[in-house]
C-alpha cells in the first residue's frame, strides 16, 4: 500500500532498534508510557516492543477512550437504548464494554435496536431515514473524534433534524495525564504523545510535562516507525539530561492544533466539572458536555438515565497498573475475578490492555524464544 | 515454592498456573442468552461447542470436532457434514447464498478427505420473496452442485412469515466417500510441519462486507467460493501420507483454524505475515476498517499441513490447480509455547495470534 509501506520498512526499524540500543544506559530500567490506545494497538500488531531492548519497557497509559468509559455511563447507555421507540448507535469496539449488568451486545440480545456505525454522520442519516423514530449516537473519544460529533449536531441543526440526539462521554487527554503525574507513586521516566488528539489541540498543551514535571514527550504517529523513532526521541533526550515537547509527527501535527477545530469544539461542548474514568476514578474537568447552545440535542436531557455511579470493585487495581507501579498479575483480581472474557478493570476490557495481554500471552512474554 | 524465588516471582508462577488451568478445561457455557458473538466462531461459539453440543450428544466422531463427521458402513468409510447459510446480501460479488451453500458442505467434506457423493437441501423461505429471485438461488444451486460433481438428492421446503426470516436461509447436509489416500487427524501435527494455504486470504469476507454498502467503499474484490475438490485432489496425490491435517478457513478465517489446531495437537506454530497472500484490495479495507484479513472468513481456501519433506512437492502441486495460483507456505508448527500461534509480522516484531473473542467488531482509534 503506497503512503503506508513506506512507514513500516523494516531495514529502517532494525537501524532505528540498532539506534535505540546505542542510548540506552546499561543496567538502567526505563518505563515509558503510550498515552494512546492507537499506538497500544500498532505496538501490538507489528510486535514493536518485542524490537525493544528488554530493559526499555512500554506502559500502555489511559487513552483507550473505549476502555475508561465507567459502568454507570455503560448502564446510562442501556438504559436509553431500551426506550421505546429509540435506536441506538455506538461505535463498534463500544459494544462489548461491561456495564454493570452486560454489555451493549448483550442489551442488543435483549430485544433493544443497537446498531454500529462509523461516524456520528452515519447515525445522523439513520436519523433521516427514520424520522419517525428517535436516534441517539453514544459520542465516545478524546479531542480526536469530538469534532466530529461537534459537526454532526451542527449540521442536524442546519438541517432541521429533530430526532437526532447525543450522549456524550467525550473526554479531554489533560486532565487524566495531570492526574497520574500527580501520583506519588508513579514511575514512568517519559511519554509517547497523542499523534491523533494533537492533530487537534496541538503539542502546546503538553508543555506541562516537561515544564512541571520534568519528563520528556514526543508527539508520535502511529505507523511502527513513528513509534520506534518517538522511542529513541525520548530515550535521546534522557540521555542528553533534556526533557522538552518534540513532534515526531509534524507531517500531520501543528504545534499550535487545528484552530477550526477547537471552534467548534468551544461551541458545541462545555467541560463537566467532574467525570468518571473506569481505573482511575473521577477527574476535575476532564468530560465534555453538550453545551447550553445545543441543549435540544442532548440525550442526557431528553431520557431520564439511573445516573448511578456503580464503583470499580475495591480490589481492582487497573489505577496502580496505568501508573506502573504494580505489574498485571500483582492486582489482587488479576485472573480470577478479573479475566478477558469478564473484565472488571479498564486494563481488562480492552484486548490490548495492560492486563488483557498479560493474560493472554502471560508466559511467552516473559519467554519470548520459540522452539 | 522454589527456594531461589523472590515472592513476586512466586506470586507471577502461581497466577500463571490458574489461567494455564482454567485454559487446559473444556469450555463452559455460561452465558444467560445467545449473543452473535456465539456465531462468529471464536472463544464464544468454541464454549457452546464444547460445553453444550459435545457432551449433549456424547458422540466419539462429534467430539474430534473435524469439519465432517465419520461413519463407517459395512466397511464402507463414509463422511457427513451439514451446513446452513445466512448470508445478507443474498447475491454479492463473486457469487450468491447458493454457491455458498453447495459449495461450503462439499469443502467440508474435501476437506475432511472425503469425495463428495450427494447433498440434501433444505430451503426456508420468507412469504413475500420475489420468484426470480429463488429461481437464480436454484439456479445457482444446480451449476454449482454440477461444477463440484456431486448429485442433489433429497430436500425440504419451508415458509415463515415476513420479517421472521431474511428473504431465504438454506440448509445441505452432504456425504462423501473417504478417499483411501488421506490418513489425516487433527492431532497429527509435528514440529516441523509447513504450514500451506491455497491462495490469498480474506477475499470472501471483504466482499460481503463490502456488499453491504455500510462503508461506501468500492472494490474490485470478488467472493472466491468454489468447491475445494480438485486442490485436495492434487494434494492427496501428491503428500497421501505426508499429510497430516486439512481445514477450509470459512468463518473466523485461517486465524482461527491456526489456534484450533494448535490447541488439537498441543504444539506452537509461527506464522510469517510478508508470506501470506492477501489481495491488495482486502489488505486496503481490512486496513480502513481496522481488521486483520487472517481472521477474515474464505469460502474457497483451505489450510495445510504438510510434513517438511513433502512440502515443496504439494505446494507446486496446488499451485497447479487452476484458481490456486498464488497458494503458499506461510509458517512452521513448532513446539513451544503449546497452544499458542505467534506472528512473525512484516516489520519484524513477534506477536500471538490469538483467538478470536466475538466478531471481529471495527476499532474507532
Amino acid at each position: 500500500m503506497k503512503y503506508v509501506d513506506e512507514f513500516r520498512d523494516p531495514e529502517l526499524g532494525r537501524l532505528l532498534a540498532g539506534e535505540i540500543v546505542n542510548l540506552v544506559e546499561p543496567g538502567r530500567h526505563y518505563k515509558l508510557m503510550e498515552v494512546c490506545g492507537g499506538h497500544t494497538h500498532s505496538i501490538y500488531k507489528f510486535g514493536i516492543d518485542d524490537l525493544l531492548p528488554e530493559n526499555v519497557e512500554l506502559v500502555h497509559g489511559p487513552g483507550c477512550p473505549v476502555c475508561v468509559i465507567p459502568m454507570g455511563r455503560v448502564d446510562d447507555g442501556i438504559a436509553i437504548a431500551h426506550e421505546p421507540n429509540v435506536i441506538f448507535t455506538c461505535f463498534g469496539d463500544m459494544m462489548r464494554i461491561p456495564g454493570s449488568d452486560g454489555s451493549l451486545l448483550d442489551a442488543k440480545a435483549k430485544g433493544a435496536d443497537i446498531r454500529m456505525v462509523y461516524s456520528p454522520l452515519d447515525a445522523l442519516r439513520i436519523a433521516k431515514e427514520n424520522p419517525d423514530r428517535d436516534v441517539v449516537f453514544f459520542a465516545i473519544g478524546f479531542e480526536t473524534t469530538a469534532p466530529s460529533t461537534a459537526l454532526t449536531l451542527k449540521r442536524a441543526r442546519m438541517e432541521g433534524i429533530e430526532n437526532f440526539f447525543c450522549m456524550s462521554n467525550h473526554v479531554t487527554i489533560v486532565p487524566p495525564l495531570r492526574a497520574l503525574l500527580d501520583s506519588p507513586d508513579m514511575r514512568l521516566d517519559g511519554f509517547i504523545g497523542p499523534g491523533h488528539v494533537s492533530t487537534v489541540v496541538g503539542a502546546r498543551p503538553f508543555e506541562f510535562i516537561p515544564s512541571e514535571y520534568e519528563k520528556p514527550i514526543v508527539v508520535a504517529g502511529f505507523e511502527p516507525l513513528d513509534v520506534l523513532q518517538a522511542v529513541e526521541m525520548i530515550l535521546r533526550q534522557l540521555s542528553e539530561d533534556r526533557c522538552e515537547v518534540e513532534n515526531q509527527y509534524k507531517r500531520v501535527v501543528l504545534y499550535d492544533g487545528n484552530a477550526r477545530a477547537l471552534e467548534v469544539l468551544a461551541e458545541v461542548f462545555e467541560l463537566r466539572p467532574h467525570f468518571e474514568w473506569r481505573g482511575l476514578g473521577f477527574i476535575s474537568q476532564s468530560g465534555l458536555k453538550i453545551s447550553e447552545a445545543y441543549a435540544e440535542f442532548d440525550a442526557e436531557l431528553k431520557y431520564s438515565v439511573p445516573g448511578i455511579r456503580v464503583a470499580d470493585p475495591k480490589a481492582c487495581q487497573c489505577g496502580e497498573v496505568l501508573k506502573g507501579v504494580i505489574k498485571p498479575f500483582e492486582c489482587k483480581v488479576f485472573g480470577t475475578a478479573c479475566t478477558p472474557e469478564r473484565p472488571i478493570g479498564t486494563c481488562m476490557v480492552s484486548s490490548e490492555g495492560a492486563c488483557a495481554a498479560y493474560y493472554n500471552y502471560g508466559r511467552f512474554a516473559r519467554e519470548r524464544e520459540v522452539v | 515454592m522454589d527456594e531461589t524465588q523472590t515472592p513476586t516471582q512466586a506470586r507471577e508462577e502461581k497466577v500463571l498456573g490458574i489461567i494455564e488451568t482454567a485454559r487446559a478445561k473444556a469450555g463452559k457455557f455460561k452465558d444467560t442468552q445467545v449473543t452473535m458473538s456465539h456465531g462468529a466462531g471464536g472463544k464464544a461459539t468454541q464454549s457452546m461447542i464444547e460445553g453444550l453440543f459435545v457432551p449433549a450428544f456424547a458422540s466419539a466422531s462429534l467430539s474430534a470436532l473435524g469439519d465432517a463427521g465419520a461413519v463407517e458402513v459395512d466397511g464402507a468409510r463414509l463422511a457427513l457434514t451439514t451446513d446452513s447459510f445466512v448470508v445478507k446480501p443474498i447475491r454479492f460479488p463473486g457469487g450468491s447464498i447458493g454457491d455458498l451453500a453447495v459449495n461450503g458442505t462439499v469443502n467440508d467434506l474435501v476437506v475432511s478427505g472425503a469425495r463428495p457423493v450427494a447433498l440434501s437441501l433444505s430451503l426456508i423461505l420468507e412469504e413475500g420473496l420475489p420468484a426470480d429471485e429463488l429461481r437464480a438461488e436454484v439456479e445457482a444451486i444446480a451449476s454449482a452442485a454440477r461444477a463440484a460433481d456431486v448429485e442433489i438428492v433429497a430436500g425440504d421446503t419451508k415458509v415463515v412469515e415476513r420479517g421472521h426470516a431474511d428473504k431465504m436461509y438454506v440448509c445441505t447436509s452432504g456425504v462423501g466417500r473417504v478417499d483411501p489416500r488421506a490418513q489425516m487427524s487433527p492431532s497429527a501435527l509435528r514440529p516441523g510441519d509447513r504450514v500451506l494455504v491455497s491462495g490469498t486470504i480474506g477475499d470472501h469476507g471483504t466482499a460481503i462486507m463490502l456488499a453491504r454498502g455500510e462503508f461506501e467503499l468500492e472494490s474490485e474484490i470478488e467472493s472466491d467460493t468454489r468447491s475445494l475438490w480438485p486442490v485436495v485432489d492434487a494434494l492427496l496425490e501428491e503428500a497421501g501420507p505426508s499429510l497430516r491435517c486439512m481445514r477450509d478457513a470459512t468463518r473466523g478465517g485461517v486465524a482461527s483454524v491456526l489456534n484450533e489446531l494448535a490447541r488439537t495437537s498441543n504444539v506452537a506454530m509461527i506464522v510469517r505475515e510478508a508470506d501470506v497472500p492477501v489481495h491488495p484490495g482486502v489488505s486496503g479495507a481490512a486496513e480502513i476498517l481496522g481488521i486483520d484479513p487472517m481472521y477474515v472468513a474464505n469460502e474457497g481456501k483451505l489450510v495445510a499441513f504438510v510434513a517438511p519433506e513433502a512440502a515443496e512437492a504439494a505446494l507446486a502441486a496446488m499451485r497447479a490447480v487452476p484458481g490456486c495460483e498464488q497458494a503458499a507456505e506461510i509458517g512452521e508448527v513448532k513446539t513451544e509455547p503449546p497452544g499458542m500461534v505467534l506472528v512473525e509480522t512484516g516489520f519484524g516484531g513477534k506477536r500471538v495470534m490469538d483467538q478470536l473473542v466475538g466478531d471481529p467488531l471495527p476499532r474507532i482509534c
